[in-house]
């Protein structure tokens, strides 16, 4: 994928934006040399970026988090290194920003300086299984929402279609169409399909900007 | 067949409480159960329910009372220290022979604790929780899909045996996300004679009530609120009996612990020990029939906790002590790996030869 300078992932609560985050931010450093991840999540205290503490730091990902990530400190707390996301200008970097209209709070600090500098991407995540975001106008309206509280607009939406561990070719498939209907009631193009990476060759042919992904480990099988 | 939905067991305990009729609901945040209350909020207005944030436990279970008293459908949840601080509502409902749900999305413990998976508040939700003799059901969940059966299977039985039921998730079955089906049949709620509905000058008047003015009368309350418990016992036990038949060892886990354990025995199969898995699926009742089963061969049993040992007490009392029961576990929300749980059924393994 092609990156601008900063990429924020932003969407509905448990859309899978932390997935998302993750793949881009390591992605994103075979691309470019100083790269950031920044985990701006004030909602969930769980499944975190700091999750995947090796992968990223083995891709020489640099991770702003918390101190207070995955601790029994239920607080919602910033990481105090995020200004480098606008300080910083030769840093490349991708926001994991926290779900719904609540976690897109965080990025009005951002915001101004974002805008100012027009060197960003926010990509809506959507995922039709979702019970909440089944259909394209629940997913239009979580956009509205989420523009309103951060003060930033989205550039496109990814199809993030995904069913956990029952995830088949066909679960990828049978969400082709939502995709576009979700592209066409926002207005916003459609950038990615992602896909669990082994099912990626089954479906590569078929699924335009096909997305490989490595999922986060999950703490109990 | 209703296509299945990716959800985190906090919501698939919303959703399925409102498929079973709830429609009213109220609690107050605490972590890390808050997405049922988030879930109801966004839901309960759409189909002309309530959702109602009360200014605290106390208030928010009581509310609970209120509704129940009135025959509707009605649930609260919290995680461990709220659901402490309902303690002594859960106990008037009890005392009322109301029913009600009431979820438990356990942390760890005591006090204020943490916010990782626990099991330690099994002695509470099996004791009865409050003051007073008493007993509610407690079932708990270990995917996400039973998180939505299980709620459904607790307002159907709070409503047969007019009692509580709670259901006893944790942090992890609240968190995690698992592909869940809602095709579920959704019998009719039983009538309720005793709300209290008005009397529209037609009957004498119900009343929801807890204190009994002659002590003879409330010992006779109590004596046959006890008899029913004993009907719940004898019809209500439900457990998952994995590998038991020709078990040398049998590790008892329920919730969460259980998938560990599971894990665990394949492994230990692999490896030659003739090990099974017994998982209650109802704590209280706690399922002694299938333990009383297994240890007519079964030489050690293995209690697998997220606590500090309390199930293990239910182990020895169901098989009488026919066998030794060892402890593998972990607390303050740490979670055993499979190996930790191998590594114990191996060592009872090598005890029993």
């Amino acid at each position: 994928m092609r990156y601008k300078r900063v990429t924020l992932v932003a969407g509905h609560y448990g859309s899978g934006k932390t997935n998302i985050a993750v793949n881009m931010a390591i992605e994103l450093s075979s691309q470019r040399d100083r790269v950031a991840i920044a985990d701006l999540d004030i909602v969930n205290p769980y499944y975190r970026t700091l999750d995947s503490r090796a992968e990223l730091e083995a891709a020489g990902v640099k991770l702003i988090v918390s101190p207070y990530a995955n601790s029994n400190l239920d607080i919602p707390a910033l990481p105090q290194e995020m200004y480098a996301i606008i300080d910083d200008q030769g840093l490349s970097c991708v926001i994991d920003v926290g779900g719904d209209d609540s976690g897109a709070v965080a990025l009005g600090r951002l915001a101004p300086k974002l805008r100012e500098e027009d060197d960003y991407d926010m990509f809506l995540i959507a995922n039709r299984f979702r019970p909440l975001t089944r259909t394209a106008a629940e997913v239009a309206q979580v956009r509205y929402e989420i523009e309103v509280a951060s003060g930033l607009k989205f550039t496109g939406v990814i199809n993030n279609s995904n069913l956990g561990a029952d995830t088949t070719a066909e679960t990828v498939l049978s969400s082709l169409q939502f995709g576009r209907e979700c592209a066409e009631a926002t207005g916003l193009p459609l950038i990615a399909t992602t896909v669990e990476a082994s099912l990626y060759d089954a479906l590569k042919d078929q699924v335009p900007d096909l997305f490989p992904m490595k999922l986060q480990k999950r703490p109990v099988d | 067949m209703a296509e299945k939905v990716l959800m985190k067991g906090n919501e698939a305990i919303a959703e399925a409480a409102i498929m079973a009729g709830c429609r009213h609901y109220f609690g107050y945040p605490i972590t890390p159960q808050t997405e049922i209350a988030a879930y109801m909020a966004k839901r309960m207005p759409k189909i002309g329910g309530t959702f109602l944030q009360a200014e605290s436990e106390i208030a928010a279970i009581n509310m609970v009372y209120g509704v129940s008293s009135t025959g509707k459908r009605v649930m609260t949840s919290s995680s461990s220290p709220g659901i402490s601080l309902k303690g002594e509502g859960i106990s008037y409902l009890a005392g009322t022979d109301l029913p009600a749900v009431i979820v438990n999305a356990q942390r760890g413990g005591p006090g204020l604790g943490g916010i990782q998976p626990s099991q330690a508040d099994y002695f509470q939700a099996t004791r009865g929780g409050g003051h007073g003799d008493y007993h509610i059901l407690v079932l708990a969940p270990s995917s996400v899909q039973e998180m939505a059966e299980l709620t459904i299977k607790a307002f159907e039985l709070a409503d047969e045996y007019l009692m509580p039921a709670m259901v006893l998730a944790d942090g992890t079955t609240g968190q995690m996300m698992e592909p869940v089906s809602f095709d579920f049949e959704i019998k009719e709620p039983p009538a309720k004679p005793w709300a209290t509905t008005g009397t529209k000058c037609a009957r004498p008047h119900n009343i929801s009530n807890s204190l009994y003015l002659d002590p003879e009368k409330l010992e006779r309350i109590n004596n046959e609120r006890y008899a029913r418990y004993e009907i719940i016992k004898e019809k209500e036990q439900r457990a998952e009996e994995y590998l038991t038949d020709d078990a040398d060892i049998i590790v008892a886990a329920f919730g969460i612990s259980a998938r560990i354990a599971k894990n665990a025995v394949d492994a230990a199969r692999a490896k030659g020990i003739k090990a099974g898995l017994i998982r209650p699926i109802t704590v209280w009742p706690f399922p002694d029939k299938a333990f009383r089963k297994a240890a007519e061969h079964a030489k050690r049993f293995i209690s697998v906790e997220l606590s500090m040992g309390q199930m293990i007490e239910d182990v020895k009392l169901s098989i009488e002590c026919k066998a030794p029961v060892d402890l593998c576990y972990r607390s303050g929300g740490m979670i055993p790996s499979p190996q930790q749980v191998l590594e114990a059924i191996e060592k009872a393994a090598k005890e029993v030869k």
